[in-house]
C-alpha cells in the first residue's frame, strides 16, 4: 500500500508536466488544427534557458533559492515564449490556408531543427544541475516503506494546479480568452467580427511555450540533468497525453497527462521499465478504440 | 510566373516601417539568441560552468536586421540597392575564405569561427542575389509584355512530370555505367532509391487513401527484421525471404491497421506513431529474438539468381564473376543492388500507376476526399483502409529486406521515428501523390545531403531549415500539379 502510494505521488508529479506541455499541442490543434511537433523542442529549450539562468545567477551571487527561482522562471518563460512566437511565425503562418499537411512537414522540419541548432551550439553531452531544490517530507511509514513527497513534487503540483487555475480563468474570463474560443470555432468568422487573427493564434504559441518552458523549468530542477534530445520523447508522450485526454480540449489534455504519467510510474514500478512507452501508447490504442476522439473530446460530426 | 497575370501590386516602400520592423526583428533575434548561442554550458570535472560567445549574438542580430531589411526591400521592388550589397557581401566573405590560409588576418572578415558555417553563411546573401536578378528579369518581361501566354506555360508546365520522369529513369538505367560513377556515387543513388521506393510505398496510404501515417518506419523494420531473421536463423536465400518479408509486414500493416480504423486524421497520426515507437522499444528489448540494440549482424548478401558475389566461390559452385566469365571487381555487387533497388522501386511505381485505375485505386482516392460520401455509395471503408495499409506496408516490406541485404547489419538506430518522418517529408514535398515529385523529393532530401556527409551535425541542421523552407516556399509540394484520375469532361473546356 505504501509503495503503491509513493507511485501514485511520482505518477502524479510527472503526470503534471506532460500536463503542462499536453496543453501547448491541444491549444494549437484547437486553434489552427496542426499537430505542433516542434512543441516538444521548444520544451526541451525551456529547459536549456532554465539551466543557463541558474548557472549565471550563480555568478551574479543570487543564491537565494526562492528568489532565483522566481527570477529564472519569469525569464525562462520569457525567452522561450519568443521561440513559440518565432516558430509560429516564421514556420506556420505563411502555411496557413494550406493543406493539412503542410504545416506538419513545416512543423516536423521545425523540430529537427531547433533539436540540431541546440546540439550543435551547447554539445550533446547531458548538462547536469543537481542541488537547488533538495529535501521531502516524509508522509507515513508502513512496513519498513517510508512514503514520502519531495519538495520538488509538491512545487511541480502546485504550479500546475495554479497554471491551470489561471489558465482557465484566462480561457473562460477574459477578451483573449474569448478571442481564442472564437477562432476555434470558425476562424473566417471571427475575423468578420473583428478578431485579429495572428494576433489571436500568435498568442495562442506564446501561451503553449509559456506553460511549456515551465515544464522544462520543473523537469530540470525534478531530474538533475538535461540534453538537447529531451524535448522528442516528452513531446511524444505529450501530444500522446493531449490525444488521449481528446485533442482540442484543456482538461483532457491535463486528465491525459496524469494518466500517462500514473501509467507509466506504475507500469515501471510493478512491471518492467523497458516497455512503460509501450503501456503507454496501449492504453491510447485501447481508449481511442471505444472512444475515437479521447476521453473528453467532442465527437465530430461530419457534413458532407 | 507569368500564369499570375494578376501579380499582388507591389507594395510602395515604407522606409520607417520597415526599419522599425528590421530592428524589431533584430530585438526578437537578441533575445531569441543571448540564452542559448550567447551562454555555451561546458560540463568540468567540478560541476557544470559556462562560457560566454556575445560575438555570436552580435552576429545572428546582425544578420537578422540586415537579412529582413534586404527581404523587405526586395518585396518593395528596390532590387539593385539589395543585390549590390549582397553581392558584396558574398563576394567579401568567399575571397577571405578562399585568401584565409594565405593571410590570417582576412579572419575579420568572416562572420563565423568555424569554415563550414562560413560557408554556409554565403548562401543566404547568394540566395537574396538570385532572388533579386529574377526579379528584375521578370519585372522586365512584364514590362516588354514578352509574358509567355499563361496557357501555354500552364500546358508547358503539365508536362513537366512526364518528361522529366522518363529522363530520370534514362539517366536511372544508364547511370552506374557512366564514366564519372564511382562506387560512392552508385551507393549514394542506391540510398536515394530506397527513400524514392519508401516514398511511393507510403504515397499509396497518404496520397492516395489519404491516412496520415506516421509510423511508417515500423513496416520498414518488420521487412528488415523479416529477412535478417529468416536468413541468419533458417539460412533461406534473398528471394524467398523477399516476398515473405513482404507478406509479414503487410500482415502488420492490416494488424496494426485494423485498431484504428474508426480513427480519423490525426487521432490515427498519433496512433500509427504509437505503433512505430511500440516496434522500435519491442525490437530493442526483445533480446534474444532480435539481437536487441546490438542487432543482427551478418546477414547474408542477395546474390544474382543463386550466384554469389565473391571473389573466390565455394568448391564446386560459381561465382556471379565466374560464371559471366568476368574479372571479379566488389563494384559488381554494388551495381547488382543499385538495379535490384530500381526493379523494386520501379514495380512500387507500376503498380501505383495501375492501381488508380482499378476499383480498388478509385475507392482510396474516393475515401481521401470524403469517407462519408462513401459509405453511402457503397465502399466498404474497412476493407479499403486495411488493403491500403497492407499495399503501403508490404512495399515498406520490400524496401527493409533490401536494406537489410545492402547493409549486412540492422539495429534498432535505423528505424526511428524520424525515418517516419523524413519518408512522409519526401511524399508531402513532391507534391501529394506526384510520383516524379517524390522522386525530386527524396534526390533534394537525401541523394544531395549524403554528399556532405562528413558535415554531420550542420547536415541535420541544414536538412531542418529546408524542410522548413521549402514547405513555405512550395506549400503543395515540388510538383504539386497531378492530373486527375479520372474526368467528367475532356481538358481543356
Amino acid at each position: 500500500m505504501a509503495y503503491f502510494i509513493q507511485q501514485l505521488v511520482n505518477g502524479l508529479a510527472l503526470g503534471s508536466i506532460y500536463g503542462l506541455i499536453a496543453i501547448g499541442y491541444t491549444m494549437v490543434y484547437g486553434i489552427i488544427g496542426m499537430i505542433n511537433f516542434a512543441h516538444g523542442d521548444i520544451y526541451m529549450i525551456g529547459a536549456f534557458h532554465a539551466v543557463i539562468l541558474f548557472l549565471v545567477l550563480g555568478v551574479l551571487g543570487i543564491t537565494w533559492v526562492p528568489l532565483a527561482l522566481i527570477i529564472v522562471l519569469l525569464v525562462a518563460v520569457m525567452l522561450t515564449a519568443m521561440y513559440g512566437w518565432t516558430v509560429e511565425r516564421v514556420a506556420y503562418r505563411p502555411l496557413r490556408g494550406q493543406s493539412r499537411l503542410a504545416p506538419l512537414i513545416s512543423a516536423i522540419g521545425m523540430s529537427i531543427l531547433l533539436q540540431n541548432y541546440v546540439l550543435l551550439l551547447q554539445g550533446a553531452r547531458g548538462k547536469p544541475l543537481h542541488g537547488i531544490v533538495e529535501g521531502a517530507v516524509p508522509l507515513f511509514e508502513q512496513g519498513g516503506f517510508t512514503v514520502q513527497i519531495s519538495y520538488m513534487q509538491i512545487m511541480i503540483v502546485v504550479v500546475t494546479v495554479g497554471l491551470m487555475l489561471g489558465f482557465t480563468w484566462l480561457i473562460t474570463r477574459t477578451p483573449l480568452g474569448r478571442a481564442q474560443r472564437a477562432c476555434e470555432q470558425d476562424m473566417r468568422m471571427a475575423a468578420l467580427l473583428g478578431v485579429n487573427i495572428n494576433r489571436t493564434v500568435s498568442t495562442t504559441f506564446v501561451i503553449g511555450a509559456s506553460l511549456a518552458a515551465v515544464a522544462g523549468l520543473m523537469v530540470t530542477l525534478y531530474y538533475g540533468i538535461i540534453d538537447f534530445y529531451l524535448g522528442f520523447v516528452a513531446g511524444i508522450k505529450a501530444f500522446t497525453a493531449a490525444v488521449l485526454g481528446g485533442i482540442g480540449s484543456l482538461p483532457g489534455a491535463m486528465l491525459g497527462g496524469m494518466l500517462i504519467g500514473m501509467i507509466e510510474a506504475f507500469w515501471s514500478a510493478y512491471f518492467t521499465i523497458e516497455y512503460k512507452d509501450v503501456a503507454a501508447f496501449s492504453v491510447l490504442v485501447l481508449v481511442l478504440i471505444f472512444r475515437p476522439t479521447g476521453l473528453l473530446g467532442k465527437p465530430e460530426v461530419e457534413k458532407v | 510566373m507569368a500564369s499570375k497575370a494578376a501579380d499582388p501590386p507591389v507594395a510602395p516602400l515604407d522606409v520607417r516601417d520597415l526599419l522599425l520592423r528590421a530592428v524589431a526583428s533584430a530585438v526578437i533575434t537578441f533575445f531569441l539568441a543571448i540564452g542559448i548561442v550567447g551562454i555555451e554550458l561546458v560540463s568540468a570535472p567540478t560541476g557544470l560552468t559556462f562560457d560566454t560567445r556575445f560575438i555570436g549574438v552580435g552576429t545572428a542580430v546582425a544578420f537578422a536586421f540586415f537579412g529582413y531589411l534586404a527581404l523587405g526591400l526586395l518585396h518593395a521592388r528596390r532590387i539593385w540597392p539589395v543585390v549590390i550589397c549582397a553581392g558584396v557581401a558574398t563576394a567579401v566573405v568567399v575571397a577571405a575564405l578562399i585568401g584565409i590560409e594565405r593571410n590570417p588576418a582576412l579572419d575579420h572578415l568572416l562572420p563565423f569561427e568555424s569554415t563550414v558555417l562560413n560557408w554556409g553563411s554565403v548562401l543566404f546573401p547568394l540566395g537574396l542575389v538570385v532572388r533579386g536578378l529574377y526579379l528584375h528579369v521578370q519585372a522586365r518581361r512584364q514590362a516588354r509584355g514578352v509574358a509567355v501566354a499563361a496557357d501555354t506555360l500552364a500546358r508547358l508546365r503539365r508536362s513537366v512530370p512526364t518528361w522529366l520522369g522518363a529522363f530520370m529513369l534514362g539517366a536511372a538505367v544508364v547511370l552506374p555505367f557512366l564514366p564519372f560513377a564511382d562506387r560512392r556515387l552508385v551507393d549514394i543513388c542506391t540510398l536515394t532509391l530506397t527513400y524514392i521506393m519508401l516514398g511511393w510505398g507510403l504515397n499509396i496510404v497518404v496520397g492516395l487513401a489519404g491516412l496520415l501515417d506516421l509510423g511508417y518506419v515500423a513496416f520498414y523494420a518488420v521487412g528488415a527484421y523479416s529477412y535478417a531473421l529468416l536468413a541468419t536463423n533458417y539460412e533461406l536465400s534473398f528471394w524467398v525471404c523477399l516476398p515473405l518479408a513482404g507478406a509479414l509486414a503487410a500482415l502488420f500493416g492490416i494488424l496494426l491497421g485494423f485498431p484504428v480504423l474508426r480513427l480519423r486524421g490525426d487521432y490515427l497520426a498519433i496512433v500509427t506513431l504509437g505503433f512505430g515507437e511500440m516496434i522500435r522499444i519491442v525490437l530493442i528489448n526483445w533480446e534474444w529474438f532480435t539481437g536487441g540494440p546490438n542487432g543482427i549482424n551478418n546477414v547474408a548478401r542477395p546474390s544474382f539468381f543463386g550466384l554469389p558475389f565473391e571473389r573466390s566461390p565455394a568448391e564446386g559452385t560459381e561465382s556471379f564473376a565466374s560464371f559471366f566469365g568476368l574479372e571479379y571487381s566488389p563494384n559488381q555487387r554494388v551495381i547488382f543492388l543499385y538495379f535490384l533497388i530500381l526493379a523494386c522501386a520501379l514495380v512500387t511505381n507500376f503498380f501505383t500507376l495501375r492501381i488508380r485505375k482499378l476499383p480498388l485505386g478509385r475507392a482510396w482516392e474516393a475515401l481521401r476526399e470524403d469517407e462519408t460520401a462513401c459509405r453511402a455509395l457503397g465502399i466498404n471503408p474497412r476493407n479499403t483502409k486495411l488493403t491500403a495499409f497492407a499495399f503501403g506496408a508490404m512495399f515498406a516490406g520490400f524496401a527493409g529486406s533490401f536494406f537489410a541485404a545492402r547493409q549486412g547489419f540492422i539495429s534498432p538506430e535505423s528505424f526511428t521515428f524520424i525515418e517516419s518522418a523524413v519518408i512522409l517529408a519526401i511524399v508531402v514535398l513532391g507534391g501529394m501523390g506526384s510520383q516524379v515529385g517524390i522522386v525530386l523529393a527524396a534526390i533534394v532530401l537525401i541523394g544531395i545531403p549524403e554528399f556532405f556527409r562528413e558535415l554531420m551535425d550542420y547536415r541535420m541542421l541544414a536538412f531542418g531549415i529546408g524542410m522548413v523552407l521549402i514547405m513555405i516556399w512550395k506549400p503543395g509540394g515540388l510538383l504539386a500539379f497531378r492530373e486527375p484520375t479520372v474526368r467528367l469532361h475532356r481538358p481543356g473546356r
